[in-house]
């Protein structure tokens, strides 16, 4: 699939684009390629959403297509679920992914089980947008990361991009999924990461990692705005002759187990990153496909750096909330010295 | 309120109609099909229960009393729409075309209960209460969006009404001007909670008035007023008119579900006198009788074919093949992730099978 993606960039016109511009750009590219597709939310449609990820698409698509609803959660996802049993393909905006609370009933009782409990008469394929993470000072619950609940939650499939690249990619392999996917969109990468993002339609695999850095003597393991704090670790711990293999994750149901074992069967030693809460998190699920798949490789126990046990803090304390460089630098050393 | 939104009635409990002219609308054809589907549903239901009593039905959901409810609002579907029944609603969705041995299938724990007839839009019984109601706003909205005439029926308890999801339900529906129906059948406890410290509402047509939809309570053990007021919402919604709330107001004589003991929290004897004033068989009985279109040679024949029906809807069910173990793993995606692929192998492995 790398591959794939490479050879596609290299004969496809690219364009340089922020992570939400490569939203907007997939959003726009899918609306424009299937009438099935329709985008409903909060403030999405004249104000363009509250971060702009849909501005411009009301004016080319109109009011159809692109749809300002009430500020009702449940019922944005719950009429998305009768839009997609009866013929469209709806993508459903939550403002903020701490928003998504109230229609969490709506996601665990009908989107992620309806194919289930049909014995597959009556399917859900939507996708469901919300941006997600800390680091941008915004006011409370708007920066929570639950990914877990979502990943416990059986049916549904959870996708988190790094790159404006697999932004578009993702997004659109989530809208051409023929099921339900939660598509996390990391706040603080919004405006802050760029790169080159083929024109048209392209699609990045739901369920395939991607190496962002090569490295032989520790695997970091990360996704969404982790990816870059990963990064940066790695950065430092080179300096100190410890290379490392990074692995952002690109999604979190199912997990990608074979670039996982690739690198920790050469490497011997693992940090994972995220920024959710440790107990009961992702990173958890990564620890098992460890144990499963590479026990007798390791050379070191599997560090986890994680958001502590807390609710997300209010923003002036959120940057020790959140994971630094330095604490990932601090457990690479502990893997490496164990 | 109850004043805004009296209790629309056609036939009183004598069986006789309330307001001259209406006799036009029932043709005998049309009185007798009420009376086959409500003895159909009340002749399943009370075989339901009796099967669970011997043990060979899980709990089950009755609805014993509110059969004019059920019956009179499917018959006034068309083919094509949509119904978004709950947990009780199987006489709505019998009475619609949901296959019979399908819907014992469903309270015997088989989810193949779940999977509607071919060409029926009858959505799974939606258990988590009023969540069903955003479902019948967006399939309603779907059919708009289409261009067509359908329209979907969204069926809810007076619980439900105390529920998010009634609200953003009806809301979004009104906000966007769909086709839905908002069936509610008011039977007057929730379990156990008695409607008064349900809502602090006297009806619970007028919450129309905060969505800017129209409100219809009708009696709902009157099959007439049922079907005419149900027909009259659809044809606003297919003339793009959008949703409309009806409170039937009925009441069903026994549980919750089979393992639940009413007695406990309400006066049963006040079902019983219910039963011999109001019950919309006997009411429908009377009416026929009124009319001159009694005739007990067709009944006797329409419970045997019924009873017929539903022995062999039974039999169905109990000569029903095991359910597949693959059944558990293989509808929960399109393709299984690779985590429920690896679950079901080594299930099958342990279980000495072909994966």
């Amino acid at each position: 699939m790398a591959l794939k993606e490479e050879q596609l960039s290299a004969s496809i016109k690219t364009k340089n684009m922020t992570l939400i511009q490569a939203i907007t750009d997939g959003l726009g590219t899918m609306l424009e390629e299937d009438e099935r597709v329709l985008l409903l939310g909060e403030d999405i449609g004249k104000n363009g959403g509250v971060f702009r990820a849909t501005e411009g698409l009301q004016e080319r698509f109109g009011q159809d297509r692109v749809m300002d609803t009430p500020l009702s959660e449940s019922g944005i996802i719950g009429t998305s679920v009768g839009l997609a049993v009866n013929g469209f393909k709806p993508i459903a905006e939550m403002q903020f992914f701490g928003f998504i609370y109230p229609a969490y009933e709506q996601i665990m009782t009908h989107v992620s089980r309806l194919r289930m409990r049909t014995m597959g008469r009556y399917t859900v394929p939507m996708v469901i947008r919300a941006p997600y993470g800390a680091g941008i000072r915004a006011p409370e619950i708007h920066s929570d990361s639950v990914e877990a609940l979502f990943t416990h939650m059986p049916g549904i499939k959870v996708v988190c991009p790094s790159s404006a690249h697999d932004a578009k990619g993702l997004l659109i392999a989530s809208i051409e999924d023929p099921d339900p996917v939660l598509f996390l969109e990391p706040l603080k990468l919004y405006r802050s990461v760029r790169d080159e993002v083929p024109e048209g339609k392209y699609m990045v695999e739901i369920g395939k990692g991607k190496k962002v850095k090569e490295g032989e003597d520790v695997t970091l393991i990360a996704w969404g705005a982790m990816v870059q704090v990963a990064m940066k670790a790695a950065e430092q711990a080179e300096k100190e002759g410890i290379t490392c293999d990074v692995i952002d994750l690109r999604t979190l149901y199912p997990i990608d187990r074979d670039i996982i074992s690739e690198s920790v069967q050469r490497t011997g030693r693992a940090v994972i990153v995220h920024e959710a809460h440790e107990t009961g998190g992702v990173g958890n699920d990564i620890v098992s496909i460890i144990n499963d798949y590479s026990f007798l490789y390791m050379k070191s126990p599997i560090e986890r750096i994680a958001g502590f046990d807390v609710p997300v803090p209010f923003f002036a304390l959120e940057e020790h909330y959140l994971p630094t460089s330095a604490r990932v630098y601090h457990a690479i050393k502990k893997t490496v010295n164990f | 309120m109850t004043i805004e939104f009296p209790i629309y009635q056609m036939m009183n409990e004598n069986g006789q109609l309330v307001r001259e002219g209406d006799k036009e609308r029932l043709t005998d054809e049309l009185v007798r099909e009420f009376y086959y589907h409500m003895v159909r549903i009340r002749t399943f239901d009370r075989k339901a229960i009796s099967l669970q009593r011997q043990g060979r039905l899980g709990t089950y959901a009755p609805f014993e009393g509110q059969e004019a409810a059920q019956a009179g609002s499917a018959l006034a579907l068309g083919n094509e729409d949509w119904v978004f029944p709950t947990y009780r609603d199987h006489g709505a969705t019998l009475t619609f075309g949901a296959n019979m041995a399908r819907t014992f299938l469903y309270w015997n724990g088989r989810v193949e209960g779940c999977v509607p007839e071919e060409g029926k839009r009858i959505f799974p019984p939606a258990v988590p209460i009023a969540t069903q109601l955003p479902h019948a706003a967006g399939a309603a909205w779907a059919e708009k969006r289409k261009g067509t005439k359908n329209a979907a029926i969204a069926y809810f308890g007076d619980g439900a009404t105390s529920e998010g999801d009634f609200h953003e339900g009806m809301n979004m529906a009104s906000v966007f001007k769909v086709p839905a129906v908002f069936f509610n059948q008011n039977n007057g406890f929730a379990i156990s909670v008695p409607i008064e410290k349900q809502m602090n509402s006297e009806t619970v047509a007028q919450k129309s008035v905060a969505y800017g939809i129209p409100g219809v309570r009708v009696d709902g053990n009157d099959i007439f007023a049922v079907y005419f007021q149900t027909k009259e919402a659809l044809g606003r919604a297919r003339k793009g008119e959008g949703p409309t709330l009806i409170e039937a107001v009925t009441w069903r004589y026994g549980a919750h579900t089979t393992a639940d003991d009413p007695t406990k929290y309400r006066n049963q004897s006040k079902s019983d006198e219910i039963r011999q004033t109001r019950d919309p068989l006997m009411r429908l009985e009377r009416y026929m009788k009124n009319e001159g279109i009694w005739d007990e040679g067709w009944t006797t024949q329409i419970q045997n074919q019924i009873t017929e029906e539903v022995e062999q809807a039974i039999r169905e069910v109990e000569s029903y093949p095991k359910p597949k173990v693959d059944d558990l793993f293989d509808y929960v995606f399109e393709t299984p992730t690779w985590t429920i692929a690896k679950q079901k192998e080594e299930y099958f492995q342990l279980l000495g099978g072909e994966a």
